[in-house]
């Protein structure tokens, strides 16, 4: 046992309005600079829909990821002699086409323009450029299905729900969509990491957050086209990749990372997962259906003697296991696991994860009018017991999160409801039947799990939302250098100035 | 001090120079100024032509005149037969000819595509007009001073020798030809902007790749126990 801890962050679907804080902190501190216009470390995506990149889950495409061939794990993108060979170009780089051309609008031209017939309007231009950009697409040019069907239907993650039912999901009055928020996943199997020629990508420790080393990154552009998320983007000014830094030095200082902290709807959480990093290579390599399983067992329980001893061998500080084991991700993936990594079938290991969304009662038609998939008496467990009923399909919620498995899928999916139904029964009808607990423990919970759920659901506080351990980077300073130097060259400025290389 | 001392003999020694030492500082004092600085990601196809063809073509044109400098003996020898000469020769040809039509593209592609206008600063423009310049030059020779792979191993092969080891021997190029004399004196040019310019990734091609672990993964603190123990 080799006994790791990892900042997870969480976030739940049910709670997220879609209203892009996150994103607009994140690029406020971060990507406000040249070159980083266009990136997104953060973005928030309607479902289904193509995303940003356009149809980045599209990997025979874009290559991202692993796939297993027989009992070995390679690169979907290139092997070690074929990442050199292919250096000079990179066939499977999304271009900027693919995100979207930065743009802003010429504002001076309101002031400046002279007098005439006509209002003067400020208009587009991009940022790469400064020429005039007739703008075809944005980030979120899919926000909220777009006002189309052309986004929803080219979803990916559709492949295998039947016609009739991508056919309902295109009717008006039966739509459904659900947010997806993204960073980087800071993967305990990094595919950035392994593709990166001059192995300028690093995996902290202490942590887990993966990074890139600017000094080291040379521009060849491989962990762009190697992530399966494309959460690793290039500077077109410097020459060098970026990528979402969990913002390390909020959480060294004990705050939540931006797009966490600035959450409108408070569906992020963040805490310590300790995990078992010999048990990795084998974990990656199990048939999809049990991606999920395996991917829960690397978790470790933090209150496990055996697992707190190792993690003391390996110099983990008692505040970062005390912290793990208040850790609401702890509680959501492990003890009711009802969290799950985005695309576990990428057999990155993706150490983010996400409370799958509910969804209402689909509709049928009757007579030309639509009407609630429920039977002549109306009973709230309906969604419990039919999940096939439900809007979001359960096969396209399983592509989603368990690499196709919809078991997995289901098992979350009775927790949530079944945690609904009892609070329902509790608070609003005063009093908790039979039946109810019935679909409590059908579901695998206890009263005491369920009341635990509703509670870190939607009445934390920030303690309980973020728990987040002191870093001791004084130690770490210590390890480089004296402490007193150190101090004089930290603050506000930068080392070398960003600019392109010469 | 004739002009064929001054580049033949100081201009290569103040261009190795000024190539070592700046190549170095560069890599240990700025480091995150070494990009190959790809401009992939704003403009895709015609860097797909430009690109490969360029690269490999200029890649293998260089190990040849490596291989000639470092074995001269056996490359006489196989020039011994006249079908493998012609072989080594068309080879030799076409491939520089390859990575010349692939620089055009390069060249085409910058000037054209907007975006990549403006990710041109002024070093580019001077690193392909000094590129412009050798390969275009090392073309002309190969095809109006035929054979190359025969005379070159005869008097560059010493000559590169003689100014490693130096004991520099000018009577072997001064009775050369311009165009040949213009092919070597730009390339110590193209010595001097290597370090100032985006020339220097060509020093980071990261053969590493091959035998590196897949992860890496860094402690701070296994760093620190280790310094005391």
């Amino acid at each position: 046992m080799n006994v790791r801890a990892h900042m997870s962050m969480l976030f739940h679907l049910d709670k997220c309005i879609g209203c892009h804080t996150c994103s607009v902190a994140c690029k406020n501190l971060w990507t406000d600079r040249k070159g980083a216009e266009y990136m997104w470390w953060n973005n928030v995506e309607t479902r289904p829909g193509t995303g940003y990149p356009t149809r980045w889950e599209d990997q025979s495409h874009y290559r991202g990821g692993w796939e297993l061939k027989g009992k070995k794990l390679s690169l979907r993108l290139h092997s070690r002699a074929g990442g050199l060979a292919k250096i000079f170009y990179n066939p499977a780089l999304p271009t900027m086409d693919d995100y979207y051309e930065p743009f802003t609008f010429r504002y001076q031209d309101l002031f400046n323009a002279p007098a005439g017939d006509d209002q003067p309007t400020a208009i587009p231009i991009s940022k790469v450029t400064g020429d005039p950009l007739d703008v075809q697409t944005g980030p979120n040019w899919d926000d909220d299905l777009g006002g189309s069907g052309i986004y929803a239907s080219n979803d990916p993650n559709l492949a295998g729900v039947s016609e009739e039912v991508r056919r309902q999901m295109n009717e008006l009055e039966r739509v459904v969509f659900n947010y997806l928020p993204r960073i980087c996943n800071h993967c305990l199997n990094p595919a950035c990491a392994a593709a990166c020629p001059s192995g300028a990508i690093y995996k902290r420790a202490e942590d887990g957050v993966v990074l890139v080393n600017e000094n080291k990154c040379r521009a060849w552009r491989m962990c762009v086209a190697a992530c399966p998320y494309k959460k690793v983007y290039y500077n077109w000014s410097t020459g060098k990749s970026e990528k979402c830094i969990l913002c390390f030095p909020r959480l060294e200082t004990g705050q939540a990372p931006a797009c966490a902290h600035s959450c409108v709807g408070r569906i992020r959480y963040m805490g310590v997962l300790l995990y078992d990093a010999d048990q990795i290579p084998s974990a990656a390599i199990v048939p999809d259906a049990q991606l999920v399983e395996a991917h829960r067992n690397v978790i470790l329980d933090p209150f496990d003697p055996e697992v707190i001893a190792g993690a003391r061998a390996n110099g983990i500080e008692d505040s970062w296991i005390e912290a793990a084991q208040n850790s609401p991700a702890y509680k959501f993936v492990k003890e009711w696991g009802i969290a799950l990594p985005l695309h576990a079938e990428y057999r990155t290991m993706a150490m983010m994860y996400y409370i799958p969304p509910l969804s209402p009662v689909v509709s049928v038609i009757e007579n030309e009018l639509f009407k609630l998939d429920l039977a002549e008496e109306r009973h709230d467990f309906e969604l419990f017991q039919r999940l096939d009923a439900a809007r979001l399909p359960v096969k396209y919620l399983a592509n989603l999160f368990s690499a196709g498995n919809e078991q997995v899928i289901r098992e979350v999916m009775h927790k949530l409801l079944a945690v609904r139904l009892y609070m329902r029964h509790k608070t609003v009808r005063g009093a908790v039947n039979s039946d109810t607990l019935g679909y409590l423990s059908e579901a695998g919970l206890t009263v005491e799990k369920a009341e635990a759920i509703y509670k870190l659901t939607t009445l934390p506080n920030v303690k309980e939302q973020f728990v987040i351990p002191q870093y001791h980077r004084e130690t770490a300073v210590e390890a480089w250098k004296d402490p007193l130097a150190h101090k004089g060259e930290v603050g506000f400025g930068a080392i070398q100035p960003p600019q392109r290389g010469e | 001090m004739d002009w064929n001392t001054i580049f033949f003999v100081i201009w290569p020694y103040i261009s190795l120079t000024i190539f070592v030492v700046v190549t170095v500082y560069r890599s240990i004092i700025r480091p995150f100024s070494i990009s190959s600085l790809s401009s992939q990601l704003l403009e895709n196809k015609q860097l797909y032509w430009g690109s490969i063809s360029f690269h490999y073509g200029i890649v293998l044109v260089l190990l040849g005149h490596l291989l000639a400098l470092l074995i001269p003996r056996s490359v006489v020898l196989w020039n011994a037969v006249p079908l493998r000469l012609y072989l080594l020769e068309i080879t030799g040809l076409g491939l520089g000819l390859w990575s010349l039509a692939g620089l055009l593209i390069l060249v085409f592609r910058r000037v054209t595509v907007r975006r990549v206008q403006v990710v041109t600063t002024p070093m580019d423009v001077v690193v392909l007009a000094a590129l412009l310049v050798s390969v275009i030059s090392g073309v002309l020779v190969a095809t109006l001073y035929r054979f190359g792979s025969y005379w070159f191993t005869g008097v560059f092969s010493p000559y590169l020798l003689s100014l490693a080891t130096f004991t520099p021997r000018v009577d072997l190029v001064a009775p050369l030809p311009w165009l040949i004399k213009l092919h070597v004196i730009n390339n110590f040019v193209l010595a001097v902007i290597f370090p100032f310019s985006r020339l220097v990734h060509i020093f980071t091609y990261p053969i590493g790749y091959l035998i590196r672990p897949w992860q890496i993964v860094l402690w701070n603190r296994k760093i620190r126990t280790q310094n005391t123990q």
